[in-house]
């Protein structure tokens, strides 16, 4: 493996690792403060032992996040020093304002996680709401800037020189919002899909069924609502690819071909050398219609992009067809959901309808993987878009293979550890959070 | 403004130090504790360390954001010629972070206790240690960006007996932190005895590693004690070290009040950094053949620096309320001083 390859391969492992971590850490405490509220409303133990099991996973989950995103802060610098050495004054706005947010997190943490029974009940709340506040804004800087290497703005770049830096001006660039608002969804969908389908798992299997029905409810909601908006959250990112970073949105559709009535393509399999999918579904004109609003205008195929300026179309086609496919599963149960909450109460009991939330449990956090994959993947040869190629970005020092198979081996072992945990925590319910007779 | 970041980064550095150092201390005490007293003395620095120790990692973050977002050539300097220390450090933060977690958040306590704990406190070792070793490898003056062979580039810029001994000497800080802090955490007379005595030998560690790093750096041919006592800072810093070690162990002898050594522990070790720090300022890194990075001249534009210095202070008058009160608030809950 070389160096390139391995420091690429190094940079997609951390962030798809922090990723999952950093998402559950975002949303987890809204989850919990929902539940928390109905416990002080209430005064219903089980609110109460499923905001205490919940802030179990979280603790978890939170300090894997917190690891993994200071690797991530140094592997910027390891792996990526050309870049850094340019880019860290443009974009790094966002992370210093990320860096209070992070901050206020982890104190807020400590509030939450060490407060019962210390503070008033309304204050302890809010500090769990605060958690999850400052995590959702931490979430949004820094995929604002994710979006500045898609988009960059705030410089010039005159001669390989960076003038006129304005960091705001970078922050705010044209894909922050876009890219914000998807992630910010996808999120919700992930953490509440696969949360919610544990419990349904639970549910089946008859174990603590008051316990796990409750807990069920909450995270399913959220995730049903986040997979009805997310459609129209990647409408406005698709249509901003398109506008920003054709190759991008030509790669994700496999779209060799400028031409009017430019077609969707789905599945298929994409052949770069004779320039055309394989055994894909084609929808004359759907392509056009979503990127324009009309049937007819062409959109830019790869055959206007010079070769060496586009990204690889395999990995990005696929990666983009998974995540659209799993979101119109997730969407569709969402919508049997949101029938059996409002007309079909039966359905409610039905194992069926749990059954498919069980199915759904991995679903939204292989979207997201996919959905990185799709932005990552395909913004290359760049590093930052247009501007600096990712190969002249790479650190001078040999041998980060085997730096890459070390990382590999700690993120496994962490992922493992994790799901050990996490397995025992759920195991643990009849005896720590269920128990006939709760300890107050 | 470029000042500001300057503090703002000297302060997040020195808190680091401070309030992870200590934390980083917890782990190496419970190393260096006997079988019989393991149990206690983790229990009675989780209590302690609980609810904080998240936040006390968040100085690094601060401290590496400001650098690469206002001095990018130093931030990258650093990580391409010390890339190898830097990995096993963030190791050393992965493996830690996470052990100290699971073990608390762990449903069941069986045999993986035992695991969690080794990995906890070998990396609250190797982690202090390493940075150690990296703050020493940037004023020792190997870092060579022009090295065109793997050693020189890469190695040698850390493996010195100079970068090292500040390594240990950095552990042993960190230990020294942590004993004077837990000293105030028990009520138990025994415990209080033994903390001490845990104290005194960090204590002796520290300046035992301290007299190393000196002989290392004659050693290797770096001007240390020029740096440290040419100019009356330095000095009087470290005069000033010197006599609060003796009034803290003067304090502590006569059980006085706990937080008046406290003060004293973190006084000494502000007033090193002060000393080490003063002389090259505004340098940061110390470069083969005597050339430096500056804080100054190696500063990204104004613009940057103008609105970087604007999110520190924003964020302080958000995250230094919060932060006092939550100290405040799991402080130990005793109104009895000892």
């Amino acid at each position: 493996m070389n160096d390139f390859l391995a420091a690429r391969s190094q940079m997609a492992l951390s962030l798809g690792f922090h990723i999952v971590f950093s998402c559950i850490g975002m949303v987890m405490p809204f989850f919990m403060a929902v539940a928390h509220f109905l416990y002080i409303r209430t005064g219903n133990d089980i609110y109460k032992n499923i905001t205490r099991a919940w802030s179990k996973g979280v603790a978890i989950f939170f300090a894997t996040g917190a690891v993994s995103g200071t690797v991530l802060s140094f592997e910027l610098g390891l792996l990526w020093p050309e870049f850094m050495r340019h880019a860290g004054p443009i974009f790094g706005m966002p992370f210093s304002l990320e860096g209070t947010a992070f901050f206020i997190e982890a104190i807020a943490l400590g509030f939450f996680l060490y407060g019962w029974g210390r503070f008033n009940q309304w204050f302890h709340w809010i500090t769990g709401v605060v958690v999850g506040i400052s995590g959702l804004v931490s979430g949004i800087l820094v995929v604002a800037a994710n979006a500045w290497m898609n988009s960059p703005a705030g410089f010039d770049f005159v001669n390989g020189q960076y003038l006129n830096i304005d960091p705001i001006k970078a922050m705010f660039n044209d894909a922050w919002f876009s890219q914000s608002l998807h992630m910010c969804i996808a999120a919700f969908a992930a953490t509440g899909f696969a949360v919610a389908g544990i419990h349904a798992l639970m549910i089946l299997r008859k174990r603590n069924i008051a316990f796990h029905t409750t807990a069920f409810r909450i995270p399913a909601l959220f995730a049903c609502i986040a997979a009805v908006l997310q459609p129209l959250s990647g409408d406005i990112s698709a249509k901003d690819v398109a506008r920003r970073q054709p190759a991008k949105l030509a790669a994700m559709e496999a779209h060799f071909k400028t031409e009017p009535a430019s077609p969707l393509v789905i599945g298929g399999i994409p052949d770069p050398v004779a320039k055309e999918v394989k055994y894909g579904v084609e929808i004359p004109g759907l392509l056009s219609f979503m990127v324009y609003s009309d049937f007819h205008t062409p959109v830019k195929g790869l055959d206007q992009i010079p070769e060496n300026d586009q990204p690889p179309i395999a990995i990005t086609h696929y990666a983009f067809q998974i995540m659209v496919g799993l979101g119109m599963i997730m969407l569709g149960i969402a919508v049997c959901y949101f029938v059996a909450v409002i007309k079909k109460k039966s359905w409610l009991r039905m194992p069926w309808l749990l059954r498919l939330f069980v199915i759904a449990t991995p679903m939204g956090f292989i979207a997201v993987e996919a959905g990185w994959t799709v932005t990552e993947v395909g913004r290359q040869p760049w590093i930052i878009n247009g501007v600096m190629r990712t190969a002249e970005a790479v650190t001078p020092m040999p041998g980060i293979a085997y730096s890459f198979y070390i990382f590999t081996a700690v993120y496994i072992s962490l992922s493992l550890i994790v799901t050990f945990l996490l397995y025992r925590q759920i195991r643990m319910v009849p005896e720590i959070y269920d128990v006939k007779t709760p300890a107050l | 403004m470029i000042f500001v970041v300057m503090a703002y980064l000297w302060a997040a550095i020195l808190l680091y130090i401070l309030l992870g150092g200590a934390d980083f201390g917890a782990g190496i005490i419970e190393l260096f504790t006997s079988e019989k007293n393991k149990a206690y003395t983790r229990n009675t620095m989780y209590q302690a360390i609980g609810p904080i120790w998240e936040a006390n990692h968040m100085w690094l973050i601060i401290a590496i954001v400001v650098l690469f977002v206002g001095f990018p050539e130093i931030y990258t300097t650093i990580s391409t010629h010390l890339h190898i220390p830097l990995v096993i450090m963030l190791f050393g933060i992965i493996a830690r972070g996470t052990a100290f977690t699971f073990r608390h958040y762990d449903a069941v306590k069986d045999n993986m206790q035992k695991v969690y704990n080794r990995i906890f406190v070998y990396s609250s070792f190797v982690t202090p240690f390493f940075l150690g070793v990296i703050a020493g490898s940037a004023v020792s003056g190997r870092i060579d960006p022009e090295a065109n062979n793997f050693l020189d580039a890469y190695v040698y810029t850390w493996l010195n007996w100079f970068s090292v001994t500040v390594g240990f000497f950095t552990v042993a800080i960190c230990g020294y932190l942590a004993a004077i802090f837990i000293i105030g955490e028990t009520d138990d007379d025994n415990s209080r005895v033994r903390f001490i005595r845990k104290a005194k030998q960090m204590n002796l560690a520290a300046a035992v590693f301290g007299a190393l790093v000196f002989w290392a750096a004659h050693a290797e041919g770096i001007p240390l004690d020029k740096w440290m006592f040419d100019n009356p800072v330095g000095i009087i810093a470290i005069i000033a070290a010197v006599l609060s070690l003796g009034l803290l162990w003067y304090v502590l002898l006569k059980k006085g009040k706990v937080i008046i050594i406290r003060v004293l522990a973190g006084f000494q070790v502000t007033m090193i950094l002060l000393a080490i720090t003063i002389r090259h300022y505004p340098n940061i890194v110390i470069l083969k053949g005597g050339r430096y990075l500056s804080l100054l001249e190696h500063a990204g534009q104004e613009k940057t620096i103008h609105s970087l210095a604007m999110a520190l202070l924003l964020g302080s008058l958000l995250i230094l309320p919060a932060l006092f009160y939550l100290l405040y608030s799991f402080r130990k809950n005793d109104a009895v001083e000892h």
